[in-house]
């Protein structure tokens, strides 16, 4: 296919309908709007499904529908809008129907800014609606990665019927860069839709999608179902990145944009005979604990870098169990961090290496 | 057939098979079961049940799926419509229909429905409205009357606190995309005949492609009315046909051009 120059919005739409996704619905909002405008276009010429909602909260529920009806679908949004799709995205995840999600965040709380946050990690990772679960979120890093991650999103869903969240923020959702777009995947056909979809009863008894288990125990029975594939999961789907690790005496931490950043702050700090290594999770869960627990053994110190008040930060707190002192640089609100700045805090980390915790 | 005595007996009353043989959990007198079954008549003679879709809402008819033997959905509180919307639109020649209360339809999800019409999304909507929460216990619904009382209207619902009851076939009559918007009452076997042609048409609209149908269904609610089911049917008759006027609010140009005769 060969590469071309693509708008992080519009590649992983792209994306998305190269996955065989059947249907989108979405609803305006600043950073991701060009993904819905893409798919206004893109989607009838292919004959497949394009709505623009009433709210996110229609939208999400529109997804709901069509998800139970055995397609591939999707929405996108950014941080106030994925707020709204909480209530739909609890019961997605409590009746098991396979959805991908796209949020490029945005400065918050409320209705913030549209510059590139993480502030949404905790809502996103942690689960988000009401209830006990726990969506697939992939955080890339580049336009690449959105592409690889989007696409791969749908299979992954599917897999485990559960909900995949690609995590990215205004900058991958604004930047353009170089990159490649897999082959057409075509649509499914009517007849190859999943054995427990609604697609009428047909030769064969109802098909009920429901998120409702009344009987305490039924409830609870169907909560374990969820942790059995949380492991699964857990054992199968762990990814993170690592540069320059062989000799590192510290380690910096981050993910997606801010990983970015820390690359080259890292690579930076190298040239300058600083010997540091790089931990990027692109998993974010299931989180590598496993990875920053090897990294912490290995190196005397680690600084975690977000664009947000420190929400990873606890993750990787829990994976380091006290080893080594864990330093954090944050910019919150929108604020990108100049690699120049990571660098600075980078110095400060290595100079404070030996000091223990 | 001959039956115990020697009488031949001639079968002339059968559930629908778009019913199941599930017990109800309705209270007595409520009249969720005679909706459910002219639903579910209309089903059986258009010969569409295994291919229809429905898609329950939150309250007392949560569970409809337990009745309906048909593919279901159950959707959250008030966005059955959305629901409705996204089955539809990638299984366009199934029937798909929601079943909503008045809490869920005209207050949680009055966005949901008002798009929906708006958009003349080609769905069926079968609406009940009985003045009240029942699931919740009898609290004040958008419907309610002003001066009933329910548990958070104990004195009455007061228009200068609450304001008044929401019309739904009045305002989604209003919608381009509205299709068929009527009203009919369950209180008595007259108004349940013509409910049933009512529901009838209604998924003949979706059928035919023509766009958005609703049918409002008075209903009563005994239980959280704190009456007997014969004072509510009488109560729906006395007091909601008033304030909820019966009729055909909107019928589209092309469905009276298809009546015969």
């Amino acid at each position: 296919m060969g590469k071309e120059l693509l708008k992080g919005n519009i590649a992983f739409a792209e994306a998305a309908i190269r996955a065989g996704c059947e249907a989108y619905f979405g609803y305006p909002i600043t950073p991701q709007t060009e993904a819905l405008e893409h798919m206004s276009r893109r989607m009838p010429e292919l004959g497949r499904v394009f709505l623009q909602a009433e709210s996110e909260i229609a939208a999400i529920n529109m997804v709901y529908g069509a998800a139970c009806a055995g397609v591939r679908v999707m929405t996108s949004s950014s941080s106030p809008g994925v707020s709204l799709m909480m209530e739909g995205l609890s019961y997605i995840a409590g009746s098991e129907v396979p959805v991908v999600l796209v949020n490029i965040m945005r400065g918050g709380p409320g209705l913030g800014n549209i510059a590139p946050s993480q502030g949404d990690y905790n809502q996103i990772v942690k689960g988000g609606g009401h209830g006990d679960y726990k969506p697939i979120v992939l955080a890339p890093a580049t336009i690449q990665e959105l592409i690889d991650l989007t696409f791969e999103a749908f299979d992954l869903a599917e897999k485990y019927r559960t909900i995949v969240v690609v995590l990215a923020d205004g900058s991958i959702g604004q930047m353009m860069e170089p990159a490649e777009l897999p082959p057409m995947q075509p649509v499914r056909a009517f007849d190859g839709r999943p054995e427990w979809a609604l697609t009428g009863a047909v030769d064969r008894t109802p098909n009920v999608v429901s998120s409702i288990y009344i009987d305490p125990v039924e409830e609870e029975i169907f909560n374990l179902k969820l942790v059995e594939k949380q492991k699964q999961i857990e054992a199968e789907q762990v990814r993170s990145h690592k540069l320059w690790m062989d000799d590192a005496e510290i380690a910096v931490i981050a993910f997606g944009t801010a990983g970015r950043i820390a690359q080259t702050a890292v690579r930076d700090a190298r040239s300058q005979g600083l010997n540091v290594g790089l931990l990027r999770p692109i998993s974010l869960y299931p989180y590598p604990y496993d990875s920053v627990r090897e990294v912490a053994e290995q190196v005397q110190r680690i600084l975690v870098v977000e664009m947000n008040g420190g929400q990873m930060l606890d993750d990787v707190r829990l994976a380091v169990e006290g080893r080594v002192g864990v330093d954090f640089y944050g910019r919150m609100g929108g604020v990108v961090p100049l690699p120049d700045e990571v660098y600075e805090q980078i110095q400060k980390t290595y100079a404070q290496r030996a000091n223990g915790r | 057939m001959t039956g115990r005595d020697g009488m031949v007996e001639s079968l002339i009353y059968t559930k629908p098979v778009s019913l199941t043989e599930r017990a109800t959990h309705y209270c007595p007198g409520c009249t969720h079961g005679i909706s459910h079954r002219l639903v579910a008549e209309v089903i059986d003679e258009m010969g569409r049940r295994e291919t229809t879709i429905g898609v329950a809402p939150v309250g007392c008819s949560v569970f409809a799926y337990d009745y309906f033997n048909m593919d279901f959905a159950e959707a959250a509180h008030g966005r059955a419509p959305a629901m409705a919307t996204g089955l539809k639109r990638v299984s366009p020649d199934r029937l798909v229909f929601t079943y909503q209360g008045d809490g869920d339809l005209a207050s949680i999800g009055a966005a949901e429905i008002l798009h929906a019409a708006g958009r003349g999304e080609n769905i069926t909507v079968i609406f009940i409205n009985n003045a009240i929460y029942g699931m919740t216990g009898g609290q004040m619904a958008p419907t309610t009357l002003p001066g009933q009382k329910t548990t958070s209207t104990p004195s009455g619902r007061d228009i200068e606190m609450h304001g008044f009851p929401l019309k739904m076939c009045e305002i989604l009559s209003q919608m381009d995309g509205a299709a068929y918007i009527v009203r009919r009452s369950l209180h008595d076997v007259a108004h349940i005949r013509k409910a049933k042609k009512a529901i009838r048409q209604a998924f003949e609209v979706q059928e035919q492609g023509i766009g958005f149908s609703m049918v409002e269904l008075l209903s009563s609610c005994p239980t959280n009315w704190g009456i007997s089911a014969q004072e509510a049917l009488t109560w729906v008759e006395e007091h909601m046909v008033p304030a909820f006027p019966l009729g055909d609010y909107k019928v589209h140009a092309s469905i009276n051009a298809g009546k015969k005769g």
